[in-house]
């Protein structure tokens, strides 16, 4: 259903593909963004159907969370596509990526058709699939690149465990260049990881749990740079989380290879004592990192090493974290956290807030080649209004995800998503929005 | 252990000394905490820890259940937090837990209402050892401070050389560790113990020597080619030994591998060995441990922390 005209009116524009910054006007027509800028009603009352005064809050790109775990199909007891996508539009979220880690595991189409058919049924945020990139995420036979590329796919990714054989990475890499699509490597090397449980160092040895050491990412990536630069399919590195990593990845992008990397906000707003007294909802994988790359992770985020910030929702329900650390399931939910937490890299004065906004909105989109995040003339009116200074606390009784899985319940934070727009239509509107 | 203070620690091996005598007397049964319930919860099988639990529960007065995962619910598929839950509904005292996994004896009494005691979890700690280990040291020399122990064996995976490390450095012993680097977590020097992987050196001018158990599955490739080569290089034999001082002592933890980590002949000397006195003192540091733990709930009206557990594990 179309909606008409709606004029939003005294906001504060952001575009961080452009570095717009201003207070204009935004026009809304039939689901897209008609006209915008400083210029817009200067001469007077808009004839709309709605007018909206943004009263001198942000509005900007909805954002684009390239790194989401959905758990439907198969798993709708931790979250569904509805309650993903009511938690996606509280933290201003409107198109996102889902690994293919379902069940069953999208490795062919008709799985792709469903999700694309189920999101169009709920309404709500934009769903894109990634694709296994081998049957089954066994690590052994391609999936169909070509026909799930057709189908609409926008990479391909073995999900929350690495494609380990290098054989099978390289000639997918290779054939990956016939249609130039993206692949996706979760970067930890299995036999360093196996068993691990956190960050192997002096607290896990204090623990008593056995360490993930920072090498099982390092060792990684630099062998994967070494296959990526065999071919020339765009390669991605998820949530990388250590300096030398991050190091090598530099290196790699300043020769012209085609390699990219996201960090989840865990990997920047936490640190591996965050697990204290053995805190399930701090076990992710990769592992909380020690202080120092924490901080290496901050740097690479500032310096555009590392690309986009993705939330990597990972849904999992009490039974399977309220147990002794070492039986607990890895991941954390992080859609409605994404956005304050990534402005604590703005309000600490480590990047500009446009810079912050880019690493959520036109950067994941640019990755996964989505006509998405950013304010342009005739494309889809997918819009967040936000107050980024606002103070709140994140409860996770609040949270909207079917789980509650999160590590950052009672932190203070500042920004919050008041408006998100789909699609010209208002999706979510925060309880406390003075619109 | 760690955590716990130099006081408590000495609160505890004082009152320990005492049931030490209570133990060698003919009636070794006191009626001192009658009425009172302690349930041994033991998922992970010992024999030796839980035994002597039971007898340190008896000799008090308390009735004493054992609960073993054979015979539990657990192997039914419920978990821990149900199973504690299940527990606390029938008002036990104390709980004794044994657990496989590092964290889950915290985990458990953060869900109950009564004292629980942490029988060893995982590789995290194993705070009635610590605690037995220092009230035969202390017996036999008279101090814990100012000596030099060699913990040595499997330190990456014993909980018994974490809380020992704990409790010796808050009493000012001087601790090292001797073990194959493949056995020594990351970051052990920052628990402020002296590293070495050659025993010879690690053992010259100690007081003490504390043997640790090498799991069999430990000991075939893994993390030593093999038993062989272990015993060769980190076996204690009175070769080894003669490098400590002329009247160090040798502990071990049981049960023992001779000819693994321990040459059977020197296990057996009881000049140099405290092995069986270990095993004595540990059931009179567990009285110790129960007694200090429930004594407070004597009084109805006193408020004892539901969280506050044996060697804060």
């Amino acid at each position: 259903m179309p909606a008409g005209r709606i004029a939003y009116l005294n906001a504060r524009l952001l575009d961080p593909a452009t570095g717009l910054d201003e207070t204009g006007a935004v026009l809304v027509e039939d689901g897209k963004i008609a006209d915008f800028g400083a210029h817009l009603f200067k001469g007077g009352a808009p004839s709309v159907r709605q007018v909206v005064d943004c009263a001198g809050l942000c509005l900007a790109p909805g954002l684009v969370d390239m790194r989401v775990q959905l758990r439907e199909p198969g798993q709708e007891h931790l979250e569904d596509i509805n309650s993903a996508g009511d938690a996606a539009l509280a933290g201003g979220i409107t198109q996102l990526a889902c690994l293919p880690n379902t069940q069953p595991v999208i490795d062919d189409v008709p799985v792709v058709e469903f999700i694309a058919r189920r999101a169009r049924e709920a309404k709500k945020v934009k769903i894109n699939c990634y694709a296994a990139l081998t049957k089954g995420m066994q690590g052994k036979e391609l999936t169909e690149i070509g026909l799930l590329s057709d189908a609409g796919v926008v990479a391909f990714t073995d999900g929350e465990q690495a494609t380990v054989n290098a054989k099978t990475l390289s000639r997918a890499l290779k054939y990956a260049e016939a249609f130039d699509a993206m692949i996706v490597q979760h970067p930890e090397e299995p036999s360093l990881a196996e068993n691990g449980l956190m960050n192997k160092g002096e607290l896990a040895s204090r623990l008593g749990l056995s360490g993930i050491p920072r090498e099982a990412e390092i060792i990684m990536v630099e062998r994967d740079l070494r296959l990526a630069a065999m071919s020339g399919t765009r390669f991605h590195f998820a949530h990388v989380t250590t300096s030398d990593a991050l190091d090598a990845i530099r290196k790699a992008k300043a020769q012209g290879l085609p390699v990219t990397c996201d960090t989840a906000p865990h990997y920047f707003a936490l640190n591996e004592t965050a697990i204290g007294n053995y805190r399930t909802f701090a076990k992710v994988s990769p592992p909380l990192r020690d202080e120092a790359d924490r901080q290496a992770v901050v740097a690479a985020i500032a310096d555009g090493t590392i690309d986009a910030i993705a939330s990597d929702h990972a849904p999992h329900d009490q039974d399977s974290k309220r147990l002794p650390f070492p039986q607990a399931s890895f991941g954390i939910i992080g859609l409605e956290t994404l956005l304050p937490l990534t402005l604590e890299l703005y309000h600490n004065r480590h990047m500009t807030l446009l810079e912050a906004l880019a690493a959520v909105t036109c950067k994941p989109a640019d990755l996964l080649r989505l006509k998405a995040g950013r304010l342009v003339r005739g494309a889809a009116a997918d819009l967040v209004i936000f107050d980024p200074d606002r103070p709140w606390q994140i409860d996770e009784s609040q949270l909207k995800s079917r789980s509650k899985n999160t590590p950052f319940d009672k932190r203070p934070v500042q920004g919050k998503a008041l408006m998100t727009i789909v699609d010209g239509r208002t999706l979510y509107r925060a309880p406390d929005a003075p619109l | 252990m760690e955590g716990l203070s130099a006081s408590e620690i000495s609160l505890l091996l004082d009152t320990a000394d005492g049931y030490v005598e209570q133990n060698r007397q003919a009636d070794k049964k006191r009626d001192l905490l009658h009425g009172r319930t302690l349930i041994n919860l033991f998922f992970e099988n010992s024999t030796r820890t839980r035994t002597s639990f039971e007898l340190a529960g008896k000799r008090l007065g308390l009735d004493v259940i054992n609960m073993s995962v054979a015979t539990s619910a657990i192997k039914k598929g419920e978990t821990l937090i149900d199973t504690a839950m299940t527990l606390n509904a029938m008002h036990p005292d104390v709980l004794v837990v044994r657990h496989a996994d590092s964290g889950a004896v915290e985990l458990l009494s953060q869900k109950v209402n009564c004292s629980v005691i942490n029988a060893g979890d995982g590789s995290h700690e194993h705070p009635t050892q610590a605690l037995l280990d220092a009230l035969t040291i202390r017996r036999r020399i008279g101090r814990l401070n100012n000596l030099t122990v060699a913990i040595c064996g499997d330190i990456a995976h014993s909980r018994v050389a974490r809380s020992n490390i704990h409790l010796l450095h808050t009493m000012g012993a001087r601790v090292r560790v001797v073990a194959p680097p493949t056995l020594l977590p990351p970051a052990i020097e920052r628990f402020g113990v002296e590293v070495f992987t050659d025993m010879r050196k690690g053992l010259a001018d100690c007081d003490v020597v504390m043997m640790l158990r090498l799991q069999l599955e430990r000991m075939q490739g893994s993390f030593v080619p093999s038993v062989r080569e272990y015993y060769r290089y980190f076996g204690l034999d009175a070769e080894k030994l003669a490098y400590a001082k002329p009247d160090a002592f040798v502990m071990h933890p049981g049960p023992m591998n001779r000819g693994v980590e321990i040459a059977s002949e020197l296990a057996d000397d009881i000049d140099r060995s405290v092995i069986r006195q270990q095993v004595e003192m540990g059931v009179a540091v567990r009285m110790a441990c129960i007694d200090i733990l429930t004594r407070n709930q004597a009084r109805p009206d006193s408020f004892v922390d539901p969280t506050e557990t044996a060697g804060g594990n």
